[in-house]
């Protein structure tokens, strides 16, 4: 019995030291607490700016609403934009900015689309080596170069082919066209090469021509990414402000024809800032184009994801 | 170690005049790059049996069967002679996808397409020109039939056929190929991603196949080219070693190599 007692009791010990042991923080855990405090850490950081800069331009973007008592409505559908007077019509920049997105993104994506398939179908090789690296060169040349070739160039030469000052949206055009292609070009590239070799495969062992095979399976089953691609290269192309501002002529008036001076969301914003004094109606109309700029890549990145998520049920299905 | 076998020795039938061949393959060599994938093959393939070719991973019959309808055009170069109706059909100026319509191919993975059951037969047919509704719908219920699976899949033809079984999955791309109506059909390990049950449909389904086609299948189960094949080709690292009948083959190998392999005493 005692012996018992004396068995348990040393066994109790022995346990409550593997306790202490097991319970210990050693150099490992120590390293794990410090990992995740500075991951925690950064992220929090992230969310601080993120969320201030929602809030902060959120809450100066409706005081034009909330305190000069604008109405919305007319915000969005006046034409007239002199805001010294006090008139604040946002419709020929909501336009411009529109026009200019879509027709560089109809104009870009054929051209990136067959850049892509060239790279990764017709000659891969190639492509990896050669063009690869040009998109790359493309994708990291400043807005600003962009925008000076657009004036030292494309602007001239607006104006020798169709006549008037060369500025306005087709020169705009042209030029987001030149800076979304690499972007559209590289994301296309990577859905390509996403796809299966096996469908590639079972269509060739089909007796599908090469054509065949990219068009209806190689196109199709890349599609989401595509579609994706196209709307970063439009995300791009909204948000572009210097290199728009300096080939589109700047004239907060309805646009006409894609010849005539015209301006965007971003160009107004950027022309405009400087002039005007914090807290009059002026600077808040500025504050509430920014806010339509934020509300619109918001809605970029929600369409983004959701085609994500329709492709993968369309592949998990 | 591995053990080292004379490639000197080898057993490969010949087939006299009477029997009518599909295909037949003299001196194919293969290379990737420097490679030498495939040495000297010589063999030929009785019409409407089952020949079935076993060795080990990087024998070679892999490469040897997908150079068999051209699909290692991009990625090996393919020397020798493929015959193919008194025509070598190595020759660089033969158009390809003639040559694919009728000699198919069925992958080792299931790779149907990301559209409907149907889409997926239709695919090729389309492709093809084939546009009259009413043939169409004909063509992909007898193909489904000769894949054994239209009573599976009749009711649901619009269903995407990644909802399908692995085993069903494979029989649709039988299915697909023999859609097009081919002379020969190609299957690379048509079973090694499937389980038993679905391995002895597609089994069975092969069976029935070959009244209609020539078959050849490349396969790593030998109760299997047991079961199924006539032939049986036994490579070893890109020699041919032994052609003989099937019976032949699993009874009485005719050389060590084919032997040792056969047993199990392999290396």
């Amino acid at each position: 019995m005692e012996q018992t007692n004396f068995q348990l009791k040393k066994q109790d010990t022995q346990s409550q030291e593997w306790s202490k042991r097991l319970h210990h923080a050693t150099r490992a855990t120590r390293e794990d607490w410090i990992g995740r405090g500075i991951s925690y850490l950064c992220i929090g950081v992230i969310i601080l700016v993120v969320a201030s800069m929602l809030w902060f331009i959120t809450s100066k973007g409706i005081a034009t609403f909330t305190q000069n008592h604008v109405s919305l409505w007319k915000f969005l559908s006046g034409t007239d934009w002199s805001p010294s007077q006090g008139k604040i019509g946002a419709l020929p920049m909501i336009v411009g900015s529109f026009a200019v997105t879509f027709a560089a993104a109809i104009v870009a994506t054929p051209f990136a689309v067959g850049t892509a398939i060239f790279m990764t179908e017709i000659s891969p090789n190639k492509g990896r080596k050669f063009l690869q690296p040009v998109i790359e060169l493309l994708v990291g040349i400043p807005s600003v170069v962009y925008g000076f070739i657009g004036l030292a160039v494309v602007v001239p030469f607006m104006r020798h082919l169709v006549g008037g000052s060369g500025f306005g949206i087709i020169s705009a055009t042209f030029v987001l066209f030149v800076m979304v292609l690499p972007t559209i070009t590289s994301m296309t590239v990577d859905s390509l090469r996403a796809v299966p070799r096996y469908y590639k495969e079972a269509s060739l062992a089909l007796g599908a021509t090469r054509w065949q095979t990219v068009s209806k399976v190689i196109l199709r089953s890349a599609t989401p990414g595509i579609l994706t691609a196209v709307i970063f290269g439009m995300a791009r192309a909204f948000g572009e402000a210097l290199a728009v501002q300096m080939v589109i002529g700047n004239a907060a008036v309805m646009p006409k024809n894609l010849i005539s001076a015209a301006s965007t969301l971003t160009s107004q914003l950027t022309t405009g800032i400087g002039d005007t004094i914090d807290g009059t109606l002026p600077n808040n109309a500025l504050w509430s184009l920014a806010l339509i700029l934020l509300l619109m890549s918001l809605f970029f990145n929600a369409l983004v994801r959701v085609i994500a998520k329709r492709g993968q049920l369309k592949h998990e299905r | 170690m591995l053990k080292q076998y004379s490639f000197d020795k080898t057993a490969v039938q010949t087939f006299d005049a009477q029997t009518s061949l599909a295909l037949k393959t003299e001196d194919l060599q293969v290379f990737y790059g420097t490679n030498h994938a495939m040495h000297d093959a010589n063999l030929a393939f009785p019409k409407n049996q089952i020949t079935a070719l076993i060795g080990a991973s990087g024998s070679g019959k892999s490469t040897y069967l997908r150079s068999l309808n051209r699909m290692n055009d991009t990625i090996a170069t393919v020397t020798g002679k493929i015959w193919y109706h008194g025509v070598d059909i190595n020759e660089p100026n033969v158009n390809i996808y003639e040559i694919r319509r009728h000699i198919g191919m069925v992958f080792q993975r299931p790779n149907p397409f990301a559209k409907s059951i149907r889409e997926n037969i239709t695919y090729a047919l389309r492709a093809n020109g084939v546009k009259n509704k009413a043939e169409l719908s004909e063509r992909i219920e007898k193909s489904l039939r000769g894949a054994a699976l239209w009573d599976e899949v009749k009711d649901s033809l619009d269903k995407s056929a990644l909802s399908l079984s692995g085993g069903q999955q494979q029989r649709l791309c039988i299915a697909r190929s023999i859609a097009m109506a081919p002379d020969v059909l190609l299957l690379d390990e048509p079973c090694s991603a499937l389980d038993p049950i679905s391995t002895v449909k597609v089994e069975e389904t092969l069976l029935e196949l070959q009244k209609q086609y020539t078959i050849i299948i490349v396969t790593h189960n030998m109760q299997q080219a047991a079961r199924i094949s006539s032939q049986c080709a036994f490579f070893h690292l890109g020699h041919v070693m032994e052609y003989t009948p099937t019976g032949t083959m699993f009874s009485n190998p005719q050389i060590p190599v084919t032997q040792d392999y056969i047993s199990g005493s392999f290396g």
